[in-house]
């Protein structure tokens, strides 16, 4: 099934995505928002640049995008898969509380801020390329991984990442080093055990971009978690 | 009906541009396209529009754009004009009645040459008589209001969704090598004609989406230097805020940027480049109240360039493309779309990071 997404406004891509049973073809998106919003159950492949808030509050549905999506993608999400093949815009994966986002290429600012775990709803963000400032800020749970696999002028990830940070775990493929990081954090280099728990989606992201899961898995890892000892004060009045 | 600055509502916008390089012109039209993909940015309460270079034949002349709320103060209005400049041409603006837009005021266009004697008189430099003489008008004479003063540029604004205000004006009529625009969702005053944006001064124009906090703090500064907020919306202290550093204290663009969105101290404290780090330390000590906080992201118009710029800690959106010598900004990738579907090279600017796109050699 397709739809011609030029004249349609979200609220009619949305309807006639529900009246569809299973696979459906979005074509020719222009900035339409809530995509698939509360979907479950489909999969859904959408050309051209969908808009702000795609697939917020997925409820299990796999949504597919051939470019590059905007801002909130995947907000509140529950479940399900959201798989960008270009780039993400900013808050991408906000306060998302399960399921995954892949994203074959860079992300913007603010990628997994409010993301939150709860037993075994353990949210996962993985970035092929870099990511923008800000990444997990208030991060509560759920993993963000960043890759860095394509530009290499730029640093792995922007400023003042994990602002916040109270829970979850980061995985960044770099040397920590040339990044600051706040206080109420510990960044180290990632052990075998670390680098098992996120393997799997590795090897997903490599099978959806066609990319070479053992070469990425021997980069050099390090993982960011929460240290409770010294929790999180205050970003935003003091400067 | 109420103005801007009578009401106050507490409560997002949209903002696109493009630029020829190479100053080539383009309709109206085009950019007005853009604002289609982003309608629900917008609530209908304000849209406009500014095109550089679309008054080629009167282009020595200031271009002052007027809204009036009747005859009489129009009359009033003129006869300061004419007291303080040779007015080349007079002319209602012309428009096309749509049932989306209503309760327009009188609009209307003077082409304007400083009187030389009263320069003298005054020992003013020509863009500082203008720029007073917008003061003068927007301040003291209740009921006119000037939204456009600039050489051979234009801004095109009113109440309703930007779409419907570009068919109001007629904008595929006029051709320009830059054009900005705007969507507005007030959230803080009503919708006026005249708090839509682009703000303008001189060639000076800000299309802006966000919402500073720091209004007060930079109003109370900007107006020791003889500027009037007049319309208690942020944008146009930020247009003040720019002619001022631009203009009056010839800081560039991007020293003006790094005033309004002054890194912070810890990044200024990690900075390699020594001579950097004290030029940022230099401004951020010497205009601490013209720092801009909270949301913003803006796009600055001027003769031959477009600036854009967002706050260091880029809580709005802004993506910019580029196709031959044309370069694209918006608020979201789709409206950029819109205006060229094969763009290249998309990416989002940092925060606190200006992009400035200037046309080559002077071509406009």
């Amino acid at each position: 099934m397709q739809i011609n997404a030029k004249d349609l406004d979200h609220r009619q891509i949305n309807d006639r995505i529900r009246d569809v049973r299973e696979s459906v073809l979005i074509d020719g998106c222009l900035g339409q928002r809530f995509i698939a919003a509360g979907m479950s159950g489909k999969d859904i492949v959408i050309t051209g640049t969908p808009g702000n808030a795609l697939g917020a509050y997925l409820n299990g549905a796999v949504i597919t995008v051939m470019g590059n999506a905007q801002d909130a993608v995947g907000d509140t999400m529950n479940e399900g898969s959201i798989i960008v093949h270009g780039n993400i815009g900013d808050a991408a994966g906000y306060a998302m509380r399960g399921g995954s986002i892949f994203v074959k290429g860079d992300a913007g600012y603010r990628a997994g801020i409010h993301m939150k775990e709860y037993e075994d709803k353990i949210p996962v963000i993985v970035i092929g390329g870099r990511a923008g400032s800000f990444l997990g800020e208030y991060q509560a749970g759920g993993i963000i991984i960043v890759l860095n696999l394509w530009e290499r002028e730029k640093k792995i990830i922007g400023s003042f990442p994990c602002t916040g940070m109270h829970g979850g775990k980061m995985f960044l493929r770099s040397d920590p080093e040339d990044i600051v990081f706040p206080e109420q954090v510990t960044a180290r280099p990632a052990l075998k055990e670390d680098l098992l728990m996120i393997r799997s989606h590795v090897l997903k992201f490599s099978e959806l971009f066609h990319t070479d899961a053992e070469e990425i898995m021997k980069g050099t890892f390090t993982v960011i978690t929460p240290d409770s000892s010294n929790p999180y004060k205050q970003m935003y009045v003091q400067n | 009906m109420y103005k801007e600055c009578q009401i106050r509502i507490p409560s997002g916008c949209a903002i696109a541009a493009v630029i020829s390089r190479k100053g080539e012109k383009m309709p109206g039209n085009l950019i007005k396209e853009a604002m289609v993909p982003m309608h629900e940015r917008s609530n209908g309460l304000g849209g406009g529009f500014a095109g550089y270079g679309i008054y080629p034949e009167y282009r020595d002349f200031y271009a002052f754009h007027l809204f009036y709320i009747d005859r009489s103060i129009r009359k009033d209005c003129e006869t300061f004009l004419k007291e303080h400049f040779e007015i080349i041409k007079a002319e209602v603006i012309p428009t096309r009645k749509i049932p989306s837009i209503t309760n327009e005021p009188e609009i209307w266009r003077y082409f304007l040459s400083p009187l030389t004697f009263m320069l003298k008189s005054l020992q003013l430099d020509e863009k500082e008589f203008v720029a007073r003489a917008v003061m003068h008008i927007n301040t003291g004479m209740n009921g006119a209001y000037v939204f456009s003063s600039g050489k051979n540029m234009g801004t095109f604004k009113a109440v309703g969704y930007p779409e419907d205000v570009g068919d109001f004006y007629r904008l595929e009529e006029y051709e320009g090598y830059a054009w900005t625009a705007h969507g507005r969702y007030p959230t803080n005053t009503p919708g006026w004609w005249g708090g839509a944006h682009p703000f303008t001064l001189l060639d000076y124009s800000v299309v802006h989406n966000g919402e500073i906090s720091s209004y007060d703090a930079n109003r109370r500064f900007i107006e020791m230097f003889g500027y009037k907020c007049t319309l208690m919306t942020d944008t146009e202290v930020i247009t003040y805020i720019l002619d001022h550093l631009l203009r009056v204290q010839g800081l560039t663009l991007r020293e003006a940027a790094s005033v309004i969105a002054a890194p912070f101290w810890s990044t200024i404290e990690r900075e390699k480049d020594i001579s950097l780090r004290e030029k940022y330390t230099y401004l951020r000590m010497l205009f601490p109240s013209l720092l801009i906080t909270g949301p913003f992201s803006i796009i600055l118009g001027f003769t031959g360039g477009l600036m854009a710029l967002n706050d260091r800690l880029k809580l709005r959106s802004m993506v910019i493309g580029e196709k031959d010598d044309r370069v694209f900004i918006a608020s979201e990738e789709a409206a950029i779309r819109k205006m060229e579907p094969d763009v290249r090279n998309v990416r989002a600017p940092e925060g606190g990071e200006p992009v400035i796109i200037k046309v080559e050699n002077g071509a406009y």
